[in-house]
């Protein structure tokens, strides 16, 4: 018989490491947007595509405009400002004019992270920051949505997509209402089925809950994410909405539909646990999520607009930097 | 009454060195609530510059008899009595934009811009030089109020001083007329008029190191 030799490791522990780097970050993040991505070509064709590809380009061209030239090649390389490109062009309607979703993504970068001082300093997420900007100025074309047409059309493009800049997109016949615009407005429920595949209408990247729950998961499991403030959301929004449906079943939608309907996944997972806008203590990740999921379901039910996830995390990305002081845990020793 | 360099000066700051705007941020609340049209702006900006020039030129007259410990309110008074006649006379010349001015012709009383005036320079200085200041000042605001109103309105609006721009199909930002659109170009223009004024400071720097060495190296090749 044949052993090898044990060696003596002369190393105290930990024995693995990995050094956690912000483009390895990044990659992770791209990762597990991949499959709702794919899904959002899936259901939107074309449109989805070019939209994606304008929003990185616009996100990414103003990164490089507004960088220091020797800090550009870092700067890119990260990928951080593709990502906040992607991110922002899955929370847009399949039909908005590429001009717009170009727009939204210099603001995005511009105004929501150059001019705090690039990544890491700013305040809010960048790709909300874009999205809410682009629902207050073109609040007609953020709101109208076509419904997902498979991809046996994929080539179908949606006309309005083809707007000239600073002009009107013509708008298709096919429009179609989100669940959530269909609950609020309507008072008609979508399937949890097709909630969970993805057969709505809705922005690009929003529709799907089974991919996104599996983005979502990959995250936590990788550890990228702080799994505190999905789980706070998630809890806070199914009992406020729990709470509500009781109260009245015919008016206010069941837990489930609240989680699976609209940018809550999505926001959640991706745009609430940004680690620059989140919280750094355990305990302040806790009130984030907590404030989120309260927010959204507030703005949902008794607010003027049938989402509410957009507004739920820039909120509480301006409450963070108190929520931070208020939770520094005490110093070892100090009274 | 010649007018002298220094009282040109005395003008010419308020446009770009002391822009009461860009250079003090004073007199913000008519900056944002007002511009969401061009043409509101240019009312504005010509209500305040008559209010300005007609309070300086008062206040300069009767400094020595204002006592110290009443003078805010009287400046305040001076300044009423001209935003009274500012205010009674759009509302004969022109209605419409009187209406759309709204509480802002009578708020232009509050306008620190114009007490700040009174207390820093017209109460300090003598009539020629108050009334060149106060020239200079309005007229500075007046450029940041069309700056400010001209942009927001064309994208706005898709116009400029009522004049369509773009034809039918133009797709407007709703958010340039209302508050934030204020905030946003405002913050915009800041920060381009900083910027700029960062670039102008390191050029003449740069040139004026280039004469020092220019100059060194001449010392040198005499000796």
């Amino acid at each position: 018989m044949k052993h090898n030799d044990p060696k003596l490791l002369l190393q105290s522990a930990p024995l693995l490491r990995q050094e956690l780097t912000t483009p390895g970050a990044m990659k992770e993040v791209w990762l597990a947007l991949l499959p709702t991505t794919l899904a959002s070509l899936w259901f939107f064709g074309l449109s989805a595509l070019l939209l994606i590809v304008v929003s990185i380009a616009g996100a990414v061209l103003t990164e490089w405009l507004f960088t220091d030239k020797d800090k550009r090649r870092m700067a890119i390389g990260d990928s951080s400002a593709g990502l906040t490109g992607l991110l922002l062009a899955l929370t847009l309607p399949p039909g908005l004019p590429l001009w717009m979703a170009f727009l939204g993504a210099v603001v995005s970068i511009g105004l929501g992270k150059v001019i705090w001082g690039g990544l890491g300093a700013n305040i809010f997420n960048p790709a909300l920051l874009g999205r809410a900007f682009l629902l207050g100025t073109f609040p007609i074309a953020m709101t109208t949505w076509g419904s997902p047409s498979g991809l046996g059309d994929f080539f179908h493009l949606q006309s309005s997509n083809l707007a000239w800049p600073f002009m009107h997109g013509q708008i298709d016949a096919l429009s179609a209402a989100t669940p959530l615009g269909l609950m609020k407005f309507q008072q008609q429920t979508t399937a949890i089925s097709s909630l969970f595949i993805g057969n709505t209408a809705g922005s690009l990247g929003e529709t799907s809950a089974f991919l996104l729950l599996l983005g979502g998961m990959y995250l936590l499991i990788r550890r990228s994410i702080d799994w505190r403030i999905p789980t706070a959301i998630f809890l806070t929004a199914a009992i406020f909405s729990l709470a509500m449906f009781i109260n009245d079943a015919d008016k206010y939608p069941s837990p489930i539909v609240t989680l699976f309907s609209g940018g809550l996944l999505l926001g959640a997972f991706f745009m609430a646990t940004d680690p620059v806008t989140s919280p750094l203590t355990p305990k302040g990740c806790w009130i984030f999520g907590i404030g989120v999921g309260f927010l959204v379901v507030l703005i949902r039910l008794f607010g003027g607009l049938p989402e509410g996830m957009l507004y739920a995390v820039l909120l509480m990305n301006a409450a963070t930097p108190l929520i931070d002081r208020y939770t520094q845990p005490r110093i070892f020793g100090r009274k | 009454m010649a007018t002298d360099a220094s009282a040109y000066e005395e003008m010419l700051k308020g446009l770009w060195r002391e822009n009461p705007t860009f250079v003090q941020v004073l007199g913000m609340c008519p900056m944002l609530a007002v511009t969401n049209s061009a043409t509101n702006a240019l009312v504005m900006g010509l209500a305040t510059l008559f209010v300005l020039v007609g309070s300086s030129l008062l206040v300069s007259s009767f400094k020595r008899w204002i006592p110290k410990q009443v003078r805010i309110s009287l400046y305040i008074i001076i300044i009423a009595t001209f935003v009274t006649v500012v205010d009674y006379s759009l509302l004969a010349l022109v209605p419409a934009i009187h209406k759309e001015l709204g509480a802002f012709i009578p708020l232009i009383v509050a306008n620190c811009m114009i007490l700040g005036r009174q207390e820093a320079f017209a109460s300090k200085h003598s009539i020629k030089y108050a009334v060149m200041d106060a020239i200079g000042m309005s007229l500075g605001f007046l450029i940041a109020l069309l700056a400010l109103g001209s942009v927001r309105e064309i994208l706005g609006s898709g116009s400029l001083f009522n004049v369509d721009l773009f034809g039918a199909n133009f797709e407007p930002w709703v958010i340039m007329i209302l508050p934030p659109g204020g905030f946003l170009t405002l913050g915009l223009l800041l920060l381009f008029f900083n910027w700029f004024t960062e670039r102008r400071k390191q050029f003449l720097l740069k040139v004026a190191q280039a004469d020092q060495s220019v100059a060194i190296v001449g010392v040198k090749d005499n000796g």
